[in-house]
């Protein structure tokens, strides 16, 4: 292993969060936050509880999630995308390391401020309503565990994108209705037929209900069946990411 | 001793279809300055693309120092430093923490001292805690070196490093590459100053539509391609030259304004004081004498306008 090149990447990455500091944090906890006051306090105080649990402490955890995954593609797209479009990627790709350790500083560095913002969220969310966590173990595990697979997808976002446009296009069309309609604010008991089966073929609904369970102890989806299909889609973009540095694919003319 | 790079018939077909190397052997030795020199799009770019690592072969290998760039790309690019051609800096690092990045890249525990040696070197040490942005062209090139030169390199490629730079950092910039040669470092370097490449290298190689078209020791080059010259300007026209003067090797041009000749390979001075003695004999008195050596611009201008002008261009204007 190159640690010292792992290193480097990674110090690099996260100074860059660093410099952002305002943009990179402060940002996501006032939107988390208002999300609060509209949904938990404003409209949650008409709403009855459900599964036994508070509107405003339901929504927490499907809010923790919606910011993961869009700070953990937009970080990690970013990440490498810079480098591909000022041309200074020639220095990584022309380094002694392996695809691992290059990913390893890449997605490592995004995954880390993840879950940083994750944990912030948490905190904030302690603010506005009584939070609970029955399995905080199971808990990290999901932060940890989203945070590393959606900052892959990022970084294969940030290959593939030709330009600016695609980079933010994708979390908007796809990762925030994915999550938005993965039972970030609802319970999918909630929904009517079909629309309950359709929506789990939305992969968000499995990390929302598990990261949910490992808060109040219940969940729309077997938690096993979460974490096992949150697993599948972390092996599927290891191997799309295999695949990339095995072709050069958008990276090696 | 083995060369430190071997290139063995390697090509390159990019995805659009144009064959930018085709078929190019070429062997670097160790401790050597090597300048690589063609116009543009001749395909300089790509070889050195292909050996850092940056472009992937069509077929064909290159070894560095024993190490296949491809198989055992870890052990080959552990030697290799690479200032490409066009300035690319992360614009909002500090000049120390792009060049400690480097070095941590490509392997090497922090030396905040070797790193303060690279930067004195190439006059960057008062700049280090400045932002990479706010340094002016001639100023990131030297980044862009330092950040080559952070991890100690056996080989150094530099991909036009004297274009957009002013004389002062030119000069700077070839002390900089003898001193490394002195420390043993490779040097390969691209260039559209033939006087880089004269002044510089110690061999010369010269790419032409991705074919390497000639490969010499620079002195040897010189001597072969590199016509010398006599020119006698004479006082009045001469209608023909004089019977003494037949087989000597002179000849009338300038219409008979001048005699001409071209030295035979072999000691000048001798040709030289032949020559002039048989003038003397024969009686033909001169107003002015001159040489010139062809350059290498000559030589390349040849090459790369093909063979057939070799034959009937004469010796450069320079
Ligand atoms: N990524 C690429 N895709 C397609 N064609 C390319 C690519 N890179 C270079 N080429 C083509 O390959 C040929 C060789 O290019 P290369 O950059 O190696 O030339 P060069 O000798 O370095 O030229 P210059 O002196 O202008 O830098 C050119 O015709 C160029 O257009
Ligand atoms: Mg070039």
């Amino acid at each position: 292993m190159n640690h010292h090149a792992i290193a480097a990447i990674y110090r690099f990455e996260m100074a860059r969060t660093f410099r952002t500091l305002v943009q990179s944090i402060v940002a996501p906890v006032i939107s988390t936050s208002l999300y609060f006051v509209v949904f938990g306090s404003a409209i949650g105080a008409r709403m009855t509880e459900i599964d036994g649990v508070s509107y405003g402490a339901f929504i927490v955890p499907g809010l923790v999630m919606l910011s993961i995954l869009t700070e953990s593609i937009s970080n990690a797209s970013f990440g490498i995308y810079m480098p591909k479009w000022s041309g200074t990627i020639y220095e990584v790709l022309s380094a002694p390391v392996t695809p691992l350790e290059i990913v390893l500083g890449y997605v490592g560095a995004a995954a880390t401020k993840s879950v940083l913002i994750g944990a912030i969220i948490l905190a904030t969310a302690g603010f506005f309503v009584p939070l609970q966590v029955a399995h905080p173990v199971v808990m990290v595990a999901f932060l940890v565990l989203t945070s590393v697979t959606f900052s892959l997808f990022g970084f294969i976002l940030g290959v593939w994108a030709d330009g600016f446009e695609q980079l933010q296009i994708v979390p908007l069309l796809v990762v925030t209705p994915l999550a938005f309609l993965g039972g970030s604010f609802y319970s999918i008991h909630m929904l009517p037929e079909p629309w309950r089966t359709i929506t789990l073929f939305n992969p968000v609904v499995y990390l929302i209900s598990g990261f949910r369970w490992s808060f109040y102890g219940v969940s729309d989806v077997g938690v096993a069946t979460s974490l096992l299909m949150t697993l599948g889609f972390l092996v599927a973009c290891a191997a799309v990411v295999g695949w990339i540095f095995r072709t050069g694919y958008r990276l090696k003319a | 001793m083995d060369p430190i790079i071997r290139i063995s018939q390697l090509s390159k077909t990019y995805a659009s279809g144009l064959h930018a190397l085709n078929s190019v052997s070429l062997d670097i030795r160790r401790g050597e300055i090597f300048a690589l020199l063609g116009p543009n799009g001749a395909g300089k770019t790509t070889l050195i693309g292909i050996t850092c690592g940056l472009v992937r072969p069509t077929s064909g290998t290159v070894l560095a120092g024993g190490h296949d760039v491809v198989r055992d790309y870890r052990a080959a690019r552990r030697l290799i430093g690479l200032v490409p051609q066009e300035l690319t800096t992360d614009a909002f690092e500090t000049v120390t923490a792009t060049v400690t990045f480097s070095r941590g890249l490509f392997g090497k525990p922090r030396d905040p001292a070797r790193i303060e040696r690279v930067l004195r070197q190439l006059s960057l040490w008062d700049k280090r805690n400045d932002k990479i942005m706010t340094l002016s062209g001639g100023m990131k090139r030297r980044v862009m070196i330092a950040k080559a030169l952070a991890h100690e390199p056996q080989i150094l490629f530099l991909d036009e490093p004297s274009a957009g730079v002013d004389v002062e950092l030119r000069r700077d910039m070839w002390d900089m590459v003898r001193a490394l040669r002195e420390e043993g470092v490779t040097i390969i370097l691209t260039t559209h100053y033939i006087e880089e490449a004269e002044e510089m290298a110690d061999r010369v190689g010269v790419i032409n539509h991705g074919e390497l078209v000639l490969v010499e020791d620079k002195h040897a080059l010189m001597r072969k391609l590199g016509r010398k010259q006599l020119t006698l300007e004479l006082p009045e026209r001469l209608e023909h030259l004089p019977d003494a003067l037949a087989g000597s090797g002179l000849e009338l041009s300038g219409g008979g304004a001048e005699l001409v000749y071209v030295f035979a390979p072999g000691d000048e001075r001798e040709q030289i004081t032949g020559l002039l003695r048989r003038l003397d004999a024969a009686g033909v008195a001169f107003r002015n004498l001159h040489t010139q050596q062809s350059s290498l611009e000559d030589i390349f201008v040849d090459l790369v306008r093909g063979d057939r002008a070799r034959e009937g261009a004469g010796v450069g204007e320079r």
